[in-house]
């Protein structure tokens, strides 16, 4: 893309932005503008184009340095979500949302490092370094994403076991995942969670649960004791499209309601429940209106700005006025776990038509190429570094040595508790629990 | 015909790779006419096979069972019986035994399965409070003996805490259900179609590490094995050992080595946890004055403990040596450790050791 650096510093500023994507072309203001159309990718190719074509005030990407100012520029920038949202028992928000290059491009970065982690853990599953269950959260980014930009540390998340991203995005670190995941002792739960079992207290982040819909009490708990101790936080618990089915979700969504709980309840609509669609599961598929009483959101989950937005909307609303439900209508592109080629119940048509189409990081790359926030080798760049990154924080976490033995014993009970525990025959191994 | 088990490999125990040898079946309980060789989920299989066949009003449910089921126990089932009989369920283990109480109720066969037996929980309160109490708190008028219920339980080498546990101890505190555990493919079927046409509500817990790794000739034909009657797998004077399901092809490792030694073990299968056979590990303990009993699960409040407790109230003056116990340590199933916490042969073999020289 052919432009001049100066020339877009000079054009540049803050009141030439339009309110709207789709009227973004100033230079063609005898043109109207074009109305919303609902496939976002169909939008942006149709705007590339017609930008491309004699504009003097797009900006020169410089073969200079890899890193432009640009990156870190945090003027807002207006845009609109793929789909307006729907509302159940609620005003929906709006689709307009305000974000800056700087967000964008933070957004890319995180997702695709998401991305290159999710595939470096299948190929290190594949080579049996990881062992016992993966699951795979690639395609569904955004939604960590999406959600992380709108909260606070000091909102809590709470999720079931497709939890690496979700863990990444509350701010942990490569090397504790892979190290987490190949049961080392500098994972996140020093080794003895696993896959499943990623947590992070300094960033509230309750994990990381095998068992489905279990983490939904949990949750709705947190949300109690965040509105006893006035935090202004909420909690945001996730679940999936099978676990909409378990009774404790409404046993819980009946309590927060009652007592006007700040509870969140997520549910990534990834459609489907292992490898049950959620056809076949659900008699309402329609799980943003399945609270009946409480308010609820349909999300397109993989757009990480409309993600952001619901979930700032929630927050709000569940601050003010109870629980609240979201439905992010994402999916997977791995099978349920390592173990399903996730091909059984769905066509590789279905996946590649879905990759194509709506895949969240390709629309965010989209959307930086077409703002000219960043140029694509830029982007592949960052795709380069971010690859490495990963590759480093596998190798650190092969060097990783396994936990002590010891640590079979710890941590059952709380410490100094001094119950015993015995190994084969009370003969063998006698343990004070410590 | 001569009757052999094939037990593959049992790998990642930690301790050692163990070779195959067979598991000596002492008594002889099925004819052996049309039989092939097939592992344990095959066999499992061919049960519910028959027992749809043979029961008109028999129902499979559970879920992913349509396709075959996650470890692929019910292939072709919903194609040969239809989706009337069998389909699947949502994900709600509450749900579907409850639901599976109601149909029992009215007469029918309702064969539910959990997907694990780490999920059978939500379900707890259903089996304890409604399936076992049914007949007693109607006076007789209803029971829900048509109920069995089948979950994979036990370790894989690589479950973890929610894909390995062995939950039968909580159930086996449980007066009005049954809890039974096969050893092999030809015993599974066997006890499956006998618990499935029990008058009970029963539990069928199938060891998952055996699905594929088990490969037994299994007769073709409908046939029962009965309930509440343990087997005597493996003869033996000086020490007898009690296991069930998986376990057992650890224990007769641990009792080839231990003959090497001059320890001659008697192997007892309990096959059904409760109502357990006192009478038969009573005789055997008269016989030989010692026992040992492993199992999986964590060994404080494990069913080993019912065992003992009864050993030493009927045969105190006969015993030797202490009851001694080789199961899993106090703690969750463990992720990297399942080698450390799985009661292994070695473990076993010092415990009949330390028991046979007390």
């Amino acid at each position: 893309m052919p432009t001049l650096l100066s020339a877009w510093f000079n054009s540049h500023q803050p009141n030439l932005h339009p309110p709207s994507f789709y009227s973004l072309s100033l230079f063609r203001s005898s043109h109207p503008p074009p109305s919303p159309n609902p496939t976002l990718a169909m939008a942006l190719s149709r705007f590339a184009s017609s930008s491309r074509s004699g504009s003097l005030l797009k900006p020169l990407s410089s073969a200079i340095s890899l890193r432009r100012p640009i990156s870190t520029d945090t003027t807002p920038i207006t845009l609109e979500t793929s789909v307006p949202f729907t509302a159940h028992q609620c005003e929906a928000p709006s689709r307009t949302v305000q974000t800056s290059a700087n967000e964008l491009l933070t957004f890319f970065r995180d997702m695709a490092l998401m991305r290159r982690m999710e595939i470096a853990a299948d190929s290190l599953y594949k080579a049996k370094l990881i062992r016992g269950f993966c699951h795979l959260y690639d395609g569904q980014e955004a939604v960590a994403v999406g959600m992380e930009a709108a909260l606070t540390k000091k909102d809590c998340i709470i999720t079931a076991y497709r939890d690496h991203c979700t863990f990444m995005a509350r701010g942990g670190t490569l090397l504790e995942v892979f190290a987490e995941l190949m049961g080392r002792q500098a994972g996140c739960s020093r080794g003895k969670g696993g896959s499943m079992h990623f947590y992070k207290k300094d960033s509230n982040f309750y994990g990381g649960h095998g068992i489905v819909g279990a983490q939904v009490p949990l949750g709705c708990g947190l949300a109690f004791a965040q509105k006893y101790s006035k935090d202004e936080a909420v909690t945001f618990a996730l679940y999936g499209d099978g676990a909409a089915n378990q009774g404790q979700l409404f046993e819980a969504l009946n309590i927060s309601a009652l007592w006007d709980l700040p509870a969140i309840l997520v549910c990534e609509n990834n459609h489907y429940g292992m490898g049950t669609a959620e056809w076949r599961a659900a008699k309402s598929p329609a799980y943003y209106k399945r609270g009946d009483y409480a308010p609820g959101l349909k999300v397109d989950g993989m757009d990480v700005l409309a993600v952001k937005q619901a979930c700032t909307f929630a927050k709000e609303h569940a601050l003010k006025n109870g629980p609240i439900i979201l439905e992010m209508d994402t999916y997977r592109y791995h099978g349920h776990s390592m173990s399903d080629p996730g091909s059984t119940y769905r066509t590789r048509d279905e996946i590649t038509g879905v990759r194509q189409e709506r895949d969240p990081i390709e629309r965010i790359r989209k959307l930086i190429l077409s703002h000219d926030l960043a140029t694509e080798k830029e982007l592949k760049d960052i795709e380069k570094e971010v690859r490495k990154e990963v590759d480093d924080a596998i190798a650190q976490a092969k060097e990783n040595p396994v936990p002590e033995s010891s640590e079979l014993f710890t941590n059952v009970y709380a410490k100094g508790l001094g119950v015993e525990s015995f190994g084969a025959d009370r003969k063998e191994v006698r343990a004070t629990l410590p | 015909m001569a009757l052999r088990n094939i037990i593959g490999k049992r790998i990642g125990n930690g301790i050692g790779l163990v070779g195959r040898r067979s598991l000596s079946t002492a008594t002889s309980d099925v004819e052996n006419r049309n039989a092939k060789s097939m592992n344990l989920y095959s066999a499992i299989n061919q049960a519910l096979h028959l027992a749809l066949e043979t029961d008109p009003r028999a129902f499979v449910f559970g879920e992913d069972v349509s396709f075959g089921g996650v470890f692929r126990c019910t292939t072709g089932l919903a194609d040969r019986f239809g989706k009337a009989r069998v389909f699947n369920t949502p994900l709600c283990e509450q749900g579907i035994v409850g639901f599976g109480i109601g149909l029992a109720a009215m007469g029918n066969r309702a064969i539910a399965e959990i997907q694990f037996a780490d999920y059978i929980y939500p379900a707890f309160d259903q089996i304890v409070n409604e399936a076992a109490k049914f007949r007693y708190r109607s006076g007789n008028q209803f029971n829900c003996g048509g109920l069995t219920i089948r979950a994979p339980y036990g370790a894989v080498g690589h479950g973890g805490h929610y894909h390995s546990q062995s939950p039968e101890a909580f159930f086996c505190h449980v007066p009005g259900i049954k809890v039974v555990i096969p050893r092999s493919p030809r015993q599974a079927k066997g006890l499956l179609l006998s618990c499935i046409r029990d008058p009970n509500p029963v539990v069928f817990f199938e060891p998952k590490w055996l699905y594929r790794l088990a490969v037994e000739e299994v007769p073709e034909h409908d046939y029962m094995l009965p309930l509440s009657k343990a087997e005597v797998i493996r003869q033996g004077s000086d020490i007898t050992l009690v296991g069930w399901g998986a376990q057992l092809s650890i224990m007769e490792q641990a009792c080839i080595e231990a003959e090497k030694d001059g320890i001659s073990c008697e192997l007892i299968d309990l096959k059904t946890l409760i109502p357990w056979d006192k009478e038969t590990v009573e005789a055997s303990v008269r016989k030989t004055g010692r026992v040992l009993i492993s199992h999986e699960a964590p060994v404080t409040g494990g069913f080993g403990a019912e065992i003992s407790a009864s050993i030493v109230e009927r045969c105190f003056l006969r015993l030797e040596a202490p009851v001694a116990r080789v199961c899993g340590l106090d703690t969750p199933f463990p992720l990297v450790f399942e080698p450390f916490y799985m009661p292994s042969k070695n473990k076993v073999l010092d415990a009949i050791k330390a028991t046979v020289n007390y």
